[in-house]
């Protein structure tokens, strides 16, 4: 089992065992039954969207937009071919969800497709995944071929005369795939690099249809609300953030892994449920919701409750949920000079001021990280990052942004003393015993 | 150049798309040639675009693209080391250098036996796990203490 505790759960209830992700497990702890009776009662698309809409479900993607609503933008009722698409490109650092979700509960996410198409009037999806996670493609593609025999996928699904058939695409290491327009590119074979907004998605996506796409936790939710009812589901987390949510904790806990727990719950059990702090060490910072969002120091991370709003307040994002906890052996610039690097390098160079931008932002981190930084080292990455924030096609230049922003925020004397003393505050034998790597052979 | 195990693999990857989309098959089709070839030849990129009915240009912007492609020979083990953030904190650096000093070779390197191939690598998706390694874009290794690296090693002959 890798979901290695849970408050509440739903997503995660009944999937011990090694078979929890065959399609006969899944049917026996209730799963396609929303399905089955959308498509028995004929269900009109636009209660399957208010549910959805009264369940205040958000998107577990990263940004967080309400589904419902979403899904109200997708012309329904308009004839032609129209797509669903399961962002399961997963490449956030610090996120491992979708991977578990796909692993242990595949027809979660197949059943919650097969209701969005049903509800946005579209015929066929595509499941996009990340490249490098093989093993979960080709268990996807299994669970595809049972739900085809089974009659959950295909033409007529259970005799309704409703058509919809899902295939799996994989992703072959590009990080920007996971942006949903660039997804799309890379479905309809090309280099996966953004569109420009508008047009929307909803008007014009893949090969030129609408399109809705969504997070595999999105879609895995879908059945739960349906099930339950879309208030229920809201009750289960807190007002505005409805349901129980993965999150993927990493770093420096005892045990790193995935928690479901209901929206609201304090960071501080959280952490407890990840087995404290490894070596019993003390916090020192924590990124709540993937690396592209700000860093949040341990005593106002402690106040949090992870949700959306409390996570905003304390200056961040929830994002896809993966939480990066850093304990007080960590040395922030080393920590920061990484994700610029991996920004560096998965700009996918479209726009002049992300792939400029972020070239810049990593070469000025590193030579702060290896003691050659300049006096005025901090106040050119801050005009670096200006320049960049809102002046690109995607959202990538600002995720490259935000971390600069924050680490200098609120570490700004271990980047001064960096510059100063041409090394780190933290001993590198305190950073490399962090690690715990060595603990074993030393 | 393709094997006809291999094309009918990609007959299958082109059958999940409308008939007049067969270019997305593409990185599928790559994916399958790199299984079959150990790395990507511009001739095996050529005959996928043409397979595909798309431009090799076309094709060719797609390998370079995407970083799992390899344009060049590697070794008959890639092995994949992710060092990202939330690795980093748990031994992905380190393992990196433990394997660099095992093997004798850097990143990008292959040994002189032409065995092994090291790669630093971005997030796997697999952060839970670390230090996590891939091997030849397939299997993914967790866990990786220098004990497993050890096994590993011994392992890949
Ligand atoms: C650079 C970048 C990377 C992204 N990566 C992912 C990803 O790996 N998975 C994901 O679901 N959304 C990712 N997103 C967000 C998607 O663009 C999109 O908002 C999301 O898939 C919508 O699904 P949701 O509404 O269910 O969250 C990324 C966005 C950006 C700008
Ligand atoms: S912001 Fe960066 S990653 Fe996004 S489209 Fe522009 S260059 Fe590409």
């Amino acid at each position: 089992m890798a979901i290695l505790g849970a408050l509440n759960p739903m997503l995660s209830v009944g999937l011990d065992g090694d078979n929890a992700w065959r399609l006969a497990d899944y049917v026996k702890r209730g799963g396609y039954q929303a399905l089955r009776r959308i498509l028995e009662e004929k269900l009109a698309q636009g209660d399957v969207i208010n549910e959805v809409k009264k369940s205040v479900l958000r998107g577990r993607g990263g940004a967080g937009f309400p589904t419902g609503l979403k899904w109200s933008f997708m012309p329904r009722s308009f004839p032609g071919d129209k797509y669903v698409v399961c962002n399961s490109d997963e490449g956030e650092p610090g996120t491992f969800k979708d991977r578990d979700i796909l692993r242990y509960n595949p027809h979660s996410v197949i059943e919650g497709m097969a209701i969005a198409a049903y509800a946005m009037g579209a015929g066929r999806g595509y499941n996009y995944i990340h490249g490098e996670v093989w093993e979960i493609y080709e268990r996807f593609e299994e669970a595809l071929d049972e739900a085809r025999v089974a009659g959950f996928l295909g033409n007529n699904l259970l005799g309704s005369g409703f058509n919809f058939d899902l295939f799996a695409h994989h992703g072959y290491g590009a990080y920007i795939c996971g942006e949903e327009t660039a997804l799309l590119e890379s479905i309809e074979g090309k280099k996966g690099q953004p569109r420009f907004k508008p047009p929307f998605p909803a008007s014009f996506g893949l090969y030129g249809k609408p399109t809705t796409i969504n997070n595999t936790e999105t879609f895995a939710s879908i059945p739960y609300i349906i099930n339950l009812g879309g208030e229920t589901y809201l009750e289960a987390g807190k007002a505005n953030n409805g349901g129980t949510k993965l999150f993927s904790v990493s770093g420096h806990v005892n045990r790193p892994g995935n928690y479901e727990i209901p929206l609201g719950t304090p960071f501080a059990t959280l952490l407890e449920m990840a087995g404290g702090m490894r070596g019993g060490r003390k916090l020192k910072a924590c990124i709540p919701g993937g690396s592209s969002a700000p860093v949040v120091p341990a005593a106002t991370m402690m106040d949090c409750t992870m949700d959306y709003d409390s996570i905003s307040k304390g200056g961040s994002m929830l994002g896809s949920g993966a939480v990066i906890v850093m304990d007080e052996t960590t040395c922030m610039v080393r920590a920061l000079e990484r994700l610029s690097f991996f920004y560096y390098e998965e700009s996918c160079g479209q726009c002049t001021p992300c792939r400029e931008g972020t070239s810049w932002l990593y070469k000025v981190v590193h030579r702060i990280e290896s003691g050659k930084g300049r006096p005025d080292d901090l106040d050119l990455l801050a005009s670096v990052t200006t320049n960049i924030m809102g002046r690109t096609i995607c959202a990538l230049g600002d995720a490259a942004s935000m971390p600069v922003q924050s680490f200098i925020k609120h570490y700004r004397d271990e980047f001064a003393y960096h510059i100063e003393h041409k090394k780190c505050l933290v001993p590198v034998e305190v950073q490399r015993a962090g690690s715990g790597f060595f603990t074993a052979t030393v | 150049m393709l094997t006809s195990e291999s094309l009918k693999r990609i007959d299958r990857e082109i059958a999940k798309y409308p008939a007049e989309q067969k270019q997305s098959a593409v990185m599928a089709a790559l994916a399958i040639a790199q299984e079959q070839q150990g790395w990507l030849s511009t001739e095996a990129i050529e005959c996928v675009a043409n397979y595909l009915g798309m431009a090799p240009i076309a094709a060719y912007e797609v390998a370079t693209f995407y970083n799992m492609y390899d344009l060049k020979p590697v070794g008959k083990y890639k092995v994949s080391v992710c060092t990202n953030l939330p690795c980093m904190l748990t031994g992905g650096v380190d393992a990196g250098e433990y394997l660099k000093k095992k093997l004798g070779i850097g990143y990008n390197q292959t040994t002189s036996d032409g065995l092994i191939t090291l790669k630093e690598s971005e997030c796997m998706g697999a952060c839970g796990d670390a230090p996590v390694m891939i091997i030849n874009n397939r299997r993914m290794c967790s866990w990786m203490n220098p004990e497993e690296i050890d096994k590993l090693l011994a392992e890949l002959k």
